[in-house]
């Protein structure tokens, strides 16, 4: 460090010094992120390399060694590359068709885009099985087909890319509707044909968004643990299903722990490229006011084209839905479908304990991770302190660590003293909380840097202590965005199950878990009818929420709702 | 209550610089007497809005002391510094009421609820707010929202109100009509008033004195008269206002000004300003309007000939640009041309001017 920097940072620890609340709470959120989220973390790492308390790489040579557990290192990158392709050419699609190519029903095709972000990840895969597995009704009762090959790379394919396109979607459709269609306009205006426009405006502006998203869809597929577990199988090996199956089956910690470095490593690299790289890549339009486009860029034969691509993407989706609803009518799927309540009533009997325990998990957690993302949210973009990048990047790291990874480092952690928490309710919410926290800090962050700090700064000016800002100024303003958060985190907590499947115990279950131990039993009706209560309480929270939000800031007008 | 900075200095670390740190603000003295109103001005990056903060409490000074009331004030935070603020974003609370935002500096302060409502009721009839008390900020046009941070602002009878660019986001008639209220505001109150602005005119209407900033220091500390009629510096002569700078020699003093050689001819300045040594070299600044042009007549020995090269006719008055051989257009205006008639492109002129318009400097352009 060089004197000025030293200067610097004594004067952030002076300041610290003289706002003694402030110091505080920058204290406790460091410390609990190092014990939460890195503790874990070099838990799994440690574990792998020292298996019996001395340093060796034995465990790797035995995972590189071992033809199996590397051709689940192998199917993970290529399902990760694929998908992110694949489910980014959809995203685009679909987001090119909202934005630009003015095709009907644009509502519609928006809310079909929406549904798999809000459903439980692994509802495509159980669909999937339901309509083209042993007894589904397409293989089955349409086509009377045994034993159709879904199991393995093209059912996972499929899967994967209805479930995760969505996600390409919204960041694309943020994306193309920033780029201001006047600069095509301009770009016909001189002479461009509709193509060429496309190829040489609209894409390259579109390409930092298309690389993030890919970025992104590669991380979240690499860390997909639902759906491989269902549609994998032993032809088609998925690393983050080995790790599980290693310590859950085997009762082999380090190698399971290594799995999960293997899958760490990739996932962290790409995580870096995305958030230290391509989002600094991004273009701003600079111009004034949003602009109407007069002429569009898309011929009239194109637009059936992306048309008619749209739609069938909708019908495969729709075909998903009315499936997991109909299995969970259908008394005995594929074989016996008179339709039945009784379900239902298995999940309200039996199963019922695992849909209060989900809802207690997600009611906790959910606001207390909003509320730990919202003040890392505002230390991060309006404090500065030691620490303060740390803080940033270790709370943002959760996005970017495997579920499986972090549930593996959770058990290997808090099993022993200090800290003694396996099979209790703490763990699943500390889990919880910590895994979130992301999605609130970035709505926390989007909306305080939409909120001019002279506003801050006027009430300290007009008397407020540091506490009185918060409260009386700030909180106020970023509520409406710490509730808006909230529905994602909660939608996330409630779908959860990489991380959680190993924290659950017989104390505490939760629902994804329990549609898992349905599906390996055979029991596809019970676990349509658990999805269908999940998709169903996850809209009740959103309608909820949105209402409430609505009745309490509707009068603010326009600036306070359009979080 | 007065303000004093004493040898304030503000240095910022800036990595991308090869000396590491960038000296925003640069052993600034500064007295503001009791209800005085100082406009900073300069140009964009020259430290005044960073002397301000540096008075309202966001910035430490790295060297220097601040002293409100004679109080030293350094280590203060804004909260507790007997200061109020008008933002140049206004920074009006989006999620209260017009009335709320201006009573919450009250609010805050304690007071009972009573008076709270009764002072705010009297400060927004003062501003003309009380039409607009239950509106919600972003119901208001940008002239409303300016009223309220005024109002804001002085409700709390601060010792020295701030004004951080107040009127750069209103348009050009709004800003005359709300540059008369503040003036106006600021002497009923009888409250001690620091402004910042990069907009002459406006430091010119609204000022008791201006300091003129320029790289973080002081350039001149005057009357609006002083900083256009008789400026420190060439900065300051060629910031405010238009001038025409004519370099002579041979400068000598006497009582009625400075005498200097300009192109042979010996020519007078009523007045002069910074270092400059008898026998030596300056530059004597004229404003366009105190230029005097003749019809060229042959004979006469004026101290300048010229060609008019431009004329622009604005109805009051005439800009001319004159080429008389030099580096630059020579600028002049003149008015009322209904009566005193005017040039046209091309008319031969000489130029004139009396030696009371004439300000001799310095020939460096900051000191």
């Amino acid at each position: 460090m060089t004197d000025r920097a030293i200067g610097a940072s004594l004067g952030e620890i002076r300041r610290l010094v003289r706002d003694p609340l402030l110091a505080f709470v920058v204290a406790a959120v460091l410390a609990a992120l190092a014990v939460f989220i890195l503790y874990p973390l070099a838990s799994v790492i440690i574990v792998s390399l020292r298996p019996d308390g001395r340093w060796t790489l034995e465990i790797f040579r035995h995972v590189v060694s071992n033809p199996y557990l590397l051709q689940g290192f192998r199917n993970s990158i290529l399902m990760g590359v694929l998908t992110a392709v694949i489910g980014t050419g959809i995203g685009f699609l679909f987001a090119f068709a909202v934005t630009r190519a003015d095709v009907p029903f644009k509502r519609i095709l928006h809310a079909v885009a929406i549904i798999p972000i809000v459903s439980p990840p692994f509802i495509g895969a159980l669909a999937i099985i339901m309509l083209f597995g042993n007894n589904g009704f397409i293989t089955w009762n349409l086509l009377r087909i045994r034993n159709f090959p879904i199991y393995g790379f093209t059912g996972l394919m499929i899967a994967q890319a209805v479930t995760f396109f969505p996600v390409a979607y919204l960041t694309l459709r943020g994306v193309l509707e920033s780029i201001n269609p006047t600069l095509e306009d301009a770009a016909l205006d001189l002479g461009g044909s509709r193509f060429r426009v496309f190829r040489r405006v609209t894409l390259p502006l579109a390409m930092p968004g298309i690389a993030s998203s890919m970025l992104v869809l590669f991380i979240e597929t690499l860390a997909d643990f639902g759906n491989p577990l269902i549609l994998a199988g032993s032809r088609f090996p998925i690393l983050s299903v080995q790790a599980y199956l290693q310590i859950t089956g085997m009762y082999d910690l380090p190698t399971g722990a290594a799995l999960s470095v293997l899958l760490l490593v990739p996932s962290v690299t790409a995580w870096v490229i995305q958030k230290y790289w391509v989002s600094r890549k991004r273009y701003v339009t600079i111009t004034g006011k949003p602009t109407i486009s007069s002429v569009k860029i898309v011929s009239p034969a194109v637009r059936s084209l992306i048309f008619a691509a749209c739609l069938a993407v909708t019908a495969f989706i729709l075909l998903i839905y009315a499936s997991i609803l109909w299995g969970a009518l259908a008394k005995v799927w594929g074989s016996d479908n008179t339709p039945t309540l009784r379900h239902f009533l298995y999940v309200f009997g039996v199963g019922f304990k695992a849909v209060r325990d989900t809802l207690t998990i997600a009611g906790l957690s959910t606001p207390a991770s909003g509320l730990l993302g919202m003040v890392i949210a505002f230390l991060v973009i309006r404090k500065s302190f030691p620490g303060r990048k740390f803080m940033e990047f270790t709370s943002m790291l959760s996005f970017a660590v495997p579920g499986t990874v972090i549930g593996i480092g959770y058990i290997l952690a808090f099993n022993k003293p200090p800290l003694v928490l396996t099979g209790t309710l703490l763990i699943l919410l500390l889990n919880f909380v910590f895994r979130y926290v992301p999605v609130g800090i970035e709505s926390g962050v989007a909306i305080l840097q939409q909120i001019d700090p002279a506003i801050e700064e006027a009430a300290v000016d007009l008397g407020a202590d540091a506490r009185t800002t918060f409260s009386r100024v700030t909180l106020p303003m970023i509520v409406p965005a710490y509730f808006s958060g909230l529905v994602f985190a909660f939608v996330r907590a409630m779908t959860a199950i990489s991380a959680a499947i190993f924290l659950v115990s017989s104390r505490w279950n939760l629902m994804t878990v329990q549609i898992m131990a349905q599906v390996e039993s055979g029991r596809l009706g019970a676990a349509a009818a658990f999805s269908v209560i999940l998709v169903l309480i996850i809209f009740g929270a959103i309608f909820l929420i949105r209402a409430l939000l609505k009745a309490r800031y509707g009068r603010y007008g326009g600036s306070m709702l359009k979080f | 209550m007065s303000v004093r900075l004493d040898k304030v200095s503000k240095v910022f670390l800036d990595p991308s610089r090869p000396e590491g740190s960038v000296t925003a603000v640069d052993r600034v003295d500064l007295e503001v007497r009791e209800g005085e109103f100082v406009t900073l001005l300069g140009p964009s990056g020259c430290g005044k809005t960073t002397t301000l903060r540096i008075i309202s409490g966001f910035e430490a000074p790295t060297r220097g002391d601040v002293f409100i009331s004679g109080e030293r004030v350094n280590d203060q935070p804004p909260n507790k510094r007997d200061t109020s603020m008008v933002f140049q974003s206004y920074a009006i609370f989006p999620h209260m009421s017009v009335e709320q935002n201006v009573g919450f500096g009250l609010e805050l302060k304690g007071r009972p609820k009573a008076e709270v409502r009764e002072e705010t009721a009297r400060i927004m009839n003062v501003m003309g707010l009380t039409a607009l008390a239950k509106r919600r900020p972003d119901q208001l046009s940008g002239g409303q929202q300016q009223r309220v941070a005024l109002a804001r602002a002085v409700i709390n009878k601060p010792s020295v109100l701030l004004f951080d660019e107040p009127l750069s986001n209103l348009d050009a008639k709004l800003r005359d009509q709300m540059r008369l209220e503040i003036r106006r505001i600021q002497q009923s109150f009888g409250i001690t008033s620091i402004y910042v602005t990069h907009d002459q005119i406006e430091a010119m209407t609204v000022s008791d004195r201006i300091v003129v900033m320029e790289g973080g220091r002081v350039m001149q500390i005057g009357t609006p008269f002083e900083v256009y009629s008789r400026p420190a510096n060439r900065f300051v002569a060629d910031f405010i206002g238009r001038v025409n700078f004519f370099p002579v020699t041979d400068a000598s003093f006497s009582e009625e000004g400075l005498d200097a050689d300009y192109r042979g001819v010996r020519i007078r300045a009523g007045s002069r300003n910074g270092d400059i040594r008898e026998g030596g070299a300056a530059v004597v600044a004229v404003r366009p309007e105190s230029l005097r042009l003749e019809p060229e007549s042959g004979s006469a020995a004026r101290f300048l000939r010229g060609r008019i090269d431009k004329a622009v006719y604005l109805g009051a008055v005439v800009e001319y640009e004159i080429d008389a051989g030099l580096d630059r257009p020579v600028m002049a205006v003149s008015h009322d041309p209904v009566v005193a008639g005017f040039f046209r492109v091309g008319d031969g002129v000489s130029l004139s001017f009396p030696p009371a318009a004439a300000h001799a400097l310095a020939p460096e352009a900051v000191p």
